[in-house]
């Protein structure tokens, strides 16, 4: 199986396994440990599948106490930490390495306050992104950020990688929500930033935190904005003749000055086998689809999606429905929302997250499909095309000896294309241990020595989840 | 002695310059445009280096919601552009320059987001940090790096464009920045309620803020304050007004008004601004323009807005003060008596019992050299904030103690 190299575990660490645990389970005690290789399968990969490797034990603490005594007990005997909330990273990013200990963070699931005047709540970070939106529900209120693994994945995970979703257009993604984090460093010691307020003195250390995939601190509670509901929320569903009418379309209605919540792109395999699973009324034969949702009042909300609906035409327009009842609004949505899972059932994928500038989205798509057919392989795209933020699925067989491979080589071109496109290497997912390699492509070593440095301020012997984000040999540039 | 002064046109001679300074151990004042230097703890170096050659608006992608510029690019020019496409900055820039003394609007881009201050608008759009995509510059080891990008969303490495916003130029020289834009809204509108008192008025905030209603702005303005407004009848109002703004197409916006007027019925001594007295309206709050005595302190506090109302009140008690409440009462703009600290001691220790921090916005450069300008941080905290500034900037050359001494 192909493997992103590693460290090489650490020895003394290896050696001492026994004691360690035993050390471990004496001074912390309100913790769950894992230990038997049994119980610790479950955590030796995340939704990046393809990587595998198992932990020293897994620890499952109770308390931002519990937590801190754990780091106070790794600090001093040189023991690494991989932070750990649902495991449903799609870049690796919770993969563990031999000798480390895994926080996982998900015991830790209360919500802890819920304050309307100020519009927010004050969660555990092991709860669920969807948990909060539901406890907030009935009076009225949810939490933005909307990740497709809602159900699954944590706050704490979302805070690591700064996850988006669907409605980020308008709402933002996770840095934007977050207004208080407590953290436990990694010696152990408990910092708290910002509160039920909108910003905190000194340097931005928040937004510094949101986005640093468990290398700098490990997040115990939070502190987020919860929103009101919209009066009404309304999908339409827009189907084209090519994905370069669709993509241009998308451009057109931002250029009108009409930023709707959200604008979700699926090309023609990804219509077929979302429509296949959630049984959610896409046509079946466009080449592209947009689902645009908008929000207000009802005279506000029809007239918006009239505007969009006249862009469109404009754009090749083929098909075009308006979503006509709460039910119909779930389908479109359950059909997105559900996209990963329906390719997963029908074959392995390798989900890539690359960023462009929507102007260049034709040429994108274009090389995408091009790399792709050289490589041999198929792929569906499915997009966040409001912010240029694509999700093409390659599409490969795991059973196959070399696909794995080939498709990561393949996923790495694309990359690559989008970062030569003037975009970036992951716009939500992280850089995890999958894109780490990549780095150099977007950042000059100037660049990634300023992340490196500060990355040490937090973290000095570089024992918080270790061989992520950067290439292996970069720390030698410090 | 007059500091030696410097405009570099590129951002190697900026780099050059930065390392020799770094060599020397000698410490320059960043500056854009100079519109704010009033702000901070004063800085005595030997050395100015400015950032106004590098002037230039280097992308605009109005249907990508993108603009990049260099750091000492007016904002004005800016803010001009964007308007002839119907686009502008959604965090609404503080302006500061008028409170220190200067002109409205004045100012560079790079000024802007140094201090990072957000207008009316962040309740509803976001901050400025919220805005920013993508920088480069220069950090005090004399090496040009850059963060982020010009996309709109990117998680790629640590997010170091952020933790440069605000940071006054402590830690590196911005020489470009990346902004995310955004349309400009059809219709402006606001809806003022008279003599409302204090703690129901900031109740009145929270609960609109709490609605569907997507309000963009919600101010409350003590007794005698909107006759320091620039509107003519409005300045002939000596009773608190408090201000709700919606924005969006026109239909939409007088919907919303209609719902908030219905909501808020019982207070009825109420008047509604709309297009350009609103949009002048707001424009006054995005300078505290009732705020401008020039021998009085002025602070800016950040706390929730439950608590706003209860705060003011606890420090009445001590302190002779005036208050603009912003951001439904999250951020409170306070003109004090002038005291031998400004009232930096007091107003910090009854602050203490409610939670949040305050920022010594305009005081003489005395004060603002031995009083704390910036709040405070735990011990903790300032050795992360000086770790960190070390990490960027190891000769401590770049605005040494503009923030905090020793950083
Ligand atoms: C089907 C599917 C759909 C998805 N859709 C989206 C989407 O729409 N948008 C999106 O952005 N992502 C999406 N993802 C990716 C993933 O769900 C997110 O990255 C999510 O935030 C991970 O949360 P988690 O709890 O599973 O974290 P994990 O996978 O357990 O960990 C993720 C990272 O967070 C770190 N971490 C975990 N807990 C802590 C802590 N307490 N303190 C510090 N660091 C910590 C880990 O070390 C790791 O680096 C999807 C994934 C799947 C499988």
């Amino acid at each position: 199986m192909a493997h992103p190299a590693i460290l090489q575990p650490d020895p003394a660490v290896m050696s001492r396994r026994d004691e360690i645990l035993k050390q471990l389970k004496k001074r912390v005690p309100d913790t769950v440990f894992i230990t038997d290789e049994e119980g610790r399968r479950t955590f030796e990969t995340d939704a990046l599948t393809a990587y595998r490797c198992m932990p020293l034990a897994v620890a499952l603490p109770g308390s931002t106490e519990a937590v801190s005594a754990i780091m106070a007990y790794c600090w001093e005997n040189d023991i690494k930490v991989v932070a750990r909330g649902a495991g449903t990273s799609l870049s690796g990013g919770a993969l563990p390495s031999e000798d480390s200990i895994v926080v996982c963070i998900s015991r830790m699931n209360r919500m802890l306050k819920i304050d309307e005047d100020n519009r927010v709540a004050q969660v555990e970070s092991g709860i669920t992104n969807l948990a909060i939106s539901q406890a907030v529900a009935p009076r009225g209120f949810f939490y933005a950020p909307d990740p497709s693994s809602q159900l699954a994945c944590t706050l704490a995970g979302n805070i690591a990688m700064n996850s988006g979703g669907a409605h980020c257009l308008k709402y933002g993604v996770t840095v934007n929500n977050i207004l208080g984090l407590k953290l436990v460093l990694v010696n152990g010691e408990v910092i708290e930033l910002g509160g039920d307020y909108l910003d905190q003195p000194g340097y931005d250390l928040m937004g510094l935190m949101v986005g640093s995939e468990g290398q700098l601190a490990i997040v115990t509670e939070a502190t987020v904005r919860i929103i009101k509901m919209p009066e009404i929320a309304r999908p339409m569903l827009l189907g084209f003749p090519s994905s370069e009418a669709a993509g241009a379309c998308v451009a057109a209605i931002i250029g009108a000055g009409i930023v709707p919540v959200a604008i979700e792109f699926m090309d023609k395999p990804a219509i077929h086998v979302c429509e296949n699973f959630a049984n959610a009324g896409y046509p079946l034969d466009v080449e592209a689809i947009l689902i645009v949702e908008v929000e207000g009042s009802e005279e506000e909300v029809a007239l918006l999606l009239e505007r969009i609906a006249e862009i469109a035409e404009d754009h090749e327009l083929q098909h075009k429905r308006i979503s006509q009842s709460a039910e119909e609004s779930a389908a479109i949505w359950k059909g997105r929302k559900s996209a990963f899972g329906a390719i997963g059932q029908l074959s392995d994928y390798f989900c890539m997250d690359g960023v462009i500038p929507l102007s260049r989205l034709p040429e994108a798509l274009l090389r995408v499909a091009e790399l792709c057919r050289a490589y041999g392989f198929d792929v569906a795209n499915i997009f966040h095309a409001g912010d240029g933020n694509l999700h093409p699925l390659i599409l490969y067989n795991a059973n196959e000896e070399d696909e794995l491979a080939r498709a990561e080589a393949c996923g790495a071109e694309i990359l690559k294309v989008c970062v030569e496109l003037g975009g970036c290497l992951t716009g939500e997912h992280g850089v995890g241990i999958e894109k780490r390699d990549l780095m150099p492509f977007q950042y000059t070593e100037a660049d990634l020595v300023q992340m490196m440095r500060v990355k040490s301020v937090f973290d000095p012997d570089w024992q918080l989840n270790p061989a992520k984000v950067f290439p292996l040999s970069a720390r030698e540039l410090l | 002695m007059q500091p030696r002064f410097h405009a570099p046109e590129t951002v190697e001679d900026l780099a050059d310059l930065l390392l020799g300074y770094a060599q020397e151990g000698l410490p320059v004042e960043v500056r854009g445009l100079g519109s704010k230097l009033g702000y901070g703890r004063p800085v005595q170096t030997a050395a100015v280096v400015s950032t106004e050659k590098f002037d230039e608006i280097t992308l605009y992608e109005p249907s990508e919601l993108v603009l990049s510029a260099g750091s000492g690019t007016p904002l004005a020019k800016i803010e001009k552009l964007l308007d002839e496409n119907g686009q502008q900055l959604a965090f609404e820039p503080f302006d500061l320059p008028p409170v220190l003394g200067g002109k409205p609007g004045e100012g560079s881009i790079g000024g802007v987001f140094a201090t990072g201050l957000s207008g009316s608008r962040r309740v509803l759009s976001g901050a400025a940090r919220d805005h920013i995509l993508g920088v480069k510059a220069v950090n005090g080891r004399g090496e040009a790096f850059k963060a982020g990008g010009r996309v709109m969303k990117n998680v790629t490495g640590y997010d170091l464009s952020k933790l440069l916003t605000g940071s006054c130029g402590t830690l590196s020289v911005l020489t470009e920045i990346t902004m995310k834009v955004l349309p400009k809204p059809e219709q402006s509108s606001t809806l003022l309620f008279f003599d409302v008192p204090e703690a129901a008025a900031i109740e009145l905030l929270c609960k609109a803020m709490g609605s569907p209603f997507e309000v963009s702005g919600a101010a409350h303005l003590q007794p005698g304050l909107a006759a320091g407004l620039s509107d003519k009848p409005l300045r002939e109002r000596a009773e608190s007004v408090t201000a709700l703004r919606v924005e969006g197409f026109e239909g939409a916006v007088r919907y919303r008004a209609a719902k908030l007027k219905q909501k808020f019925a019982a207070f009825s001594d109420l008047t509604e601004l709309s297009g350009d007295r609103s949009r002048r309206f707001w424009s006054d709050i995005r300078q505290v323009r009732p705020l401008q005595s020039a021998g009085r302190p002025l602070w800016r506090i950040s706390t929730a807005p439950s608590r706003a109302a209860d705060l003011v009140a606890a420090l009445r008690h001590t302190i002779d003060l005036k208050a603009l409440y912003d951001w439904s009462g999250g951020q409170i703009w306070l003109e004090t008596g002038a005291t031998s600290d400004a009232n930096a001691v007091e107003l910090r220790r009854i602050l203490a019992d409610f939670g949040g921090y305050a920022t010594l916005v305009r005081a003489e450069p005395g004060i603002r050299a031995s009083a704390d300008v910036f709040q405070p941080l735990e011990m903790r905290l300032m050795e992360i904030t000086r770790a960190l500034k070390a990490s960027f900037d190891p000769a401590g050359i770049l605005n040494p103690g503009r923030m905090y001494s020793g950083v």
